[in-house]
């Protein structure tokens, strides 16, 4: 590498003691935001809180509408970015579900809002805890999807969001998901980046010829029938496969203008020589990698595969990652009734991923950490064990394992 | 390769913030000694609901491959040190995020230390703390339950009294000098870096036995198999009742006998049967249905279900009939009507004096008159300037 200018020298950020939904908006504050719009639900609502008090402080200048329910808050958000401006927003559980209608739209106008689902069980019953089937609602919609497992990636994969989905070859909304309470309420420590780095990373929002403005005469969203639907569906399809190119692009330039070593799309954690392997998302990595450097000091061979992008599905990184492998195990934090497995999405998709790999690999399903329920060691143990027996009879398990589910008391 | 945990056990809305200062004082003050660590408040608890129990966490660590096994967790396992920041509830806690009744050194380790802020003495707090069985240590920050936590009070020190206090208990985890450092630059205050020192020079650790303590066993509720649950999101309603202790006269609610509720409360509704009007006041306006009604048309506040709101002190027509007092002072939930049975003389002699004594002394959400906190942040201040008393 060559000597690099004074301009290019690293500017150190600051480091602060901060959640999850904390770092979530500082990086709104880093990326200048126009617009956010907000309505209160846990553990969405923390970010607000924290947006409120950085407009307050003047750190951070925008409209800051609260709007009267979720699906205003995200119809607003829907036509600020049609005009031109940089938009956040957020919700969780059932409040992102009200406001569906505005979701699904926003996609297919090519709105690039990002978003943050602070993840949470679909009341009823009334429940807190983390449970990834809001996000997944949206899965099939076009919207990129990505799950976030600390503060520091919160920030950092913010700022990548807004990146990607502005990117005139892409033009998509994100969703960033973060599990409720283990990620969006509890405090670490987080190297906020210098404004002027992010500067350099995250180009103004430029909407060309799509924006809206009296200069720019356009309408948005006509009527249409069977003549046209199939062709703009393709062009968001055809969005969403150039995504995976910008992504890595964009990730490149996270590195190389913030001094890290992210990897695009997912987390590899000692898979290289792994006989078996579980995937998941989110903050169930942080128990499971502890559980595979706890195993590989007893000699098992072991490892975890972590999706951090879970729309586009990498699928060549998942392919690559798991084929060597004698048996996989799904982890769901989600639910999926009726599938063919009566297990959870990420299974299926997992499994779906792996079938044009030769040999092909068994799949195990398990469904834990519901409602928020904390995957204990024991339980990341059980998980191992049961994919190790898939390892040995080499023939997938399709009867989905619930783990840490409460069976019969005496 | 050390990982450090400390609890704070703390009454909702009241102290929220202040239990958050300390937990924030203690991962920054680490990460100046190189250690990294993390805050968080037990996400399951209701920290909103006024004076419910609830806890906050700082877990510290040598390096991050280590803090990881402390993270996307509850709660820890155990805690090297837990911080009771109202001595009420040194009886044990029932939030709504637990079953049962937890006594406040639950989590503490053989070993570790149980740090309180009270105005009571180590002998009269184990009164109230349950038994543990193994070793640990006790150690007191003399004071009322603070308020400094609530956002329109004023600030007593207690936080950074607290932080001295746990570099005295728990040197290996952040030294003085770190706390001392980062308390200056959180407040910029030079008095509450003094304030702070004066609580680590002063306090004194009292070694607890293991066969010290309440010996009363907590209750506890065994929760049931997915099969063996309703189905359809639906429980069954606590039926409606019957006659006072199962008799035929007066009537007594059922009531839930897993969740009770008492250790939300830091005032007590104590009640002169004699005085009483059966004008059925307090009875209909108690929001917890906890009042039996006796036989003879009395109200008997009963102490189980009793989360000590104060209503019915407040729309009591009778002067000094119903009255709060600090729960501080009692060690059980018996019921004041049967000793008032048994001997009405004894009974009336203990109310008259209590209600002489503690009239006015009030706690967490026991304000009844404007300025009142003002006059306890004097107190709290000036406790912060004597130093320990103890």
């Amino acid at each position: 590498m060559t000597t690099r200018t004074a301009e290019e020298a690293p500017v150190a950020g600051r480091e602060e003691l901060i959640s999850g939904s904390e770092a979530i908006a500082q990086a709104c504050a880093l990326a200048d935001i126009d617009v956010v719009t907000a309505y209160p639900i846990r553990p969405y609502d923390t970010v607000m809180q924290f947006l409120s008090r950085l407009i307050a402080d003047g750190a951070l200048k925008c409209e800051f509408i609260v709007a009267e329910s979720e699906h205003s808050q995200f119809e607003i958000v829907k036509h600020a970015s049609a005009v031109g401006a940089r938009t956040f927003v957020g919700s969780s559980g059932v409040g992102w579900f009200y406001a569906l209608e505005a979701i699904a739209v926003t996609a297919g106008l090519r709105l690039p809002v990002v978003a943050l689902v602070g993840n949470r069980a679909l009341d009823d019953p009334g429940a807190f805890g983390c449970e990834h089937n809001d996000a997944l609602a949206v899965r099939d919609l076009g919207w990129l999807m990505n799950w976030v497992s600390t503060g520091q990636e919160a920030l950092d994969t913010a700022l990548i969001a807004w990146r990607v989905a502005e990117d005139p070859r892409v033009f998509l909304p994100c969703a960033i998901s973060a599990d409720g309470a283990f990620l969006t309420h509890s405090q670490q420590i987080v190297r906020v980046p210098d404004k002027r780095l992010v500067d350099r990373f995250l180009p103004p929002y430029n909407r060309g010829d799509l924006q809206l403005h009296p200069d720019n005469p356009i309408t948005i969203a006509p009527q249409v029938n069977e003549d046209w639907l199939m062709e703009m569906r393709k062009q968001t399809d055809a969005a969403m496969r150039r995504s995976r190119d910008v992504i890595i692009e964009a990730y490149l330039d996270f590195n190389r203008i913030f001094h890290r070593d992210l990897t695009p799309f997912t987390e590899e954690y000692m898979t290289e020589d792994a006989e078996v392997i579980l995937v998941g998302v989110g903050t169930l990595a942080l128990p499971i990698k502890v559980a595979v450097r706890r195993l590989r000091e007893q000699g098992q061979k072991v490892g975890f595969l972590r999706l951090k992008w879970f729309r586009p599905f990498p699928m060549p990184e998942v392919q690559k990652a798991l084929s060597k492998a004698k048996a996989v195990g799904v982890i769901d934090r989600d639910y999926s009734f009726g599938s063919p497995m009566h297990g959870g999405v990420l299974a299926h998709e997992v499994r779906s991923a792996l079938y044009d790999v030769e040999p092909r690999v068994p799949v195990v399903n398990f469904v834990a950490g519901l409602g928020g329920r904390e995957i204990t060691q024991p339980f990341a143990r059980e998980m191992f064990a049961i994919t190790q027996q898939a390892a040995q009879s080499g023939a997938s398990d399709t009867q989905t394992h619930w783990i840490g589910v409460r069976e019969n008391q005496e | 390769m050390t990982t450090y945990a400390v609890e704070v056990v703390y009454r909702g809305i009241f102290q929220r913030t202040l239990s958050r200062n300390i937990c924030r004082g203690i991962v920054l003050a680490a990460h100046k000694g190189g250690k990294i660590g993390t805050a968080f408040g037990r996400y399951g608890d209701s920290p909103e609901r006024n004076g419910i129990p609830a806890k906050y966490f700082a877990v510290v660590a040598d390096d991050q491959l280590e803090l990881e096994e402390s993270l996307a967790k509850y709660e820890p396992k155990e805690v090297d040190v837990t911080i009771c920041v109202d001595d009420t509830l040194c009886k044990g806690v029932e939030s709504w995020a637990w079953y049962g009744l937890q006594p406040i050194n639950a989590l503490t380790k053989e070993g570790g230390a149980l740090l309180v802020t009270s105005k009571q003495a180590a002998d009269a707090l184990l009164e109230d703390i349950h038994r543990k069985g193994m070793p640990y240590r006790l150690a007191i920050v003399s004071g009322p339950a603070s308020f400094s936590g609530l956002w329109v009070y004023k600030d007593d020190h207690t936080d950074v009294r607290i932080l001295g206090a746990l570099a005295r208990v728990c040197p290996g985890l952040v030294s003085m000098e770190a706390y001392e450092q980062v308390i200056q630059e959180i407040w910029s205050n030079e008095a509450k870096v003094r304030s702070a020192r004066r609580s680590y020079d002063q306090t004194r650790v009292r070694p607890v036995e293991p066969a010290e303590g309440n010996t009363s066993v907590p209750f506890s509720f065994t929760k049931p198999g997915w099969t063996q649950m309703r189905e359809a999101l639906t429980i069954v309603g606590v039926p409606q009742g019957a006659g006072f202790r199962g008799g035929q006269g007066g009537f007594q609610p059922a009531r839930s006998e897993v969740f009770k509720k008492f250790s939300t409360r830091t005032m007590r509704p104590i009640v002169n049967f004699q005085t009483c009007t059966k004008c059925t006041l307090c009875w209909l306006q108690c929001p917890d249905s906890c009042f039996d009604v006796t036989p003879d048309g009395r109200y008997d506040a009963n102490l189980e279900a009793c989360c000590g709101c104060g209503v019915c002190a407040d729309v009591c027509p009778v002067a000094d009939c119903v009255t709060m007092v600090n729960e501080a002072h009692f060690n059980d939930n018996s019921s004041q009507y049967d000793w008032f049975q048994r001997d009405k003389d004894g009974y009336l002699r203990w109310l008259t004096e209590t209600v002489a004594q503690q009239k006015g002394e009030q706690r967490s959400h026991g304000f009844h008159h404007w300025g009142q906190y003002k006059e306890e942040i004097a107190a709290a201040a000036a406790a912060s300037e004597a130093g320990h008393d103890n």
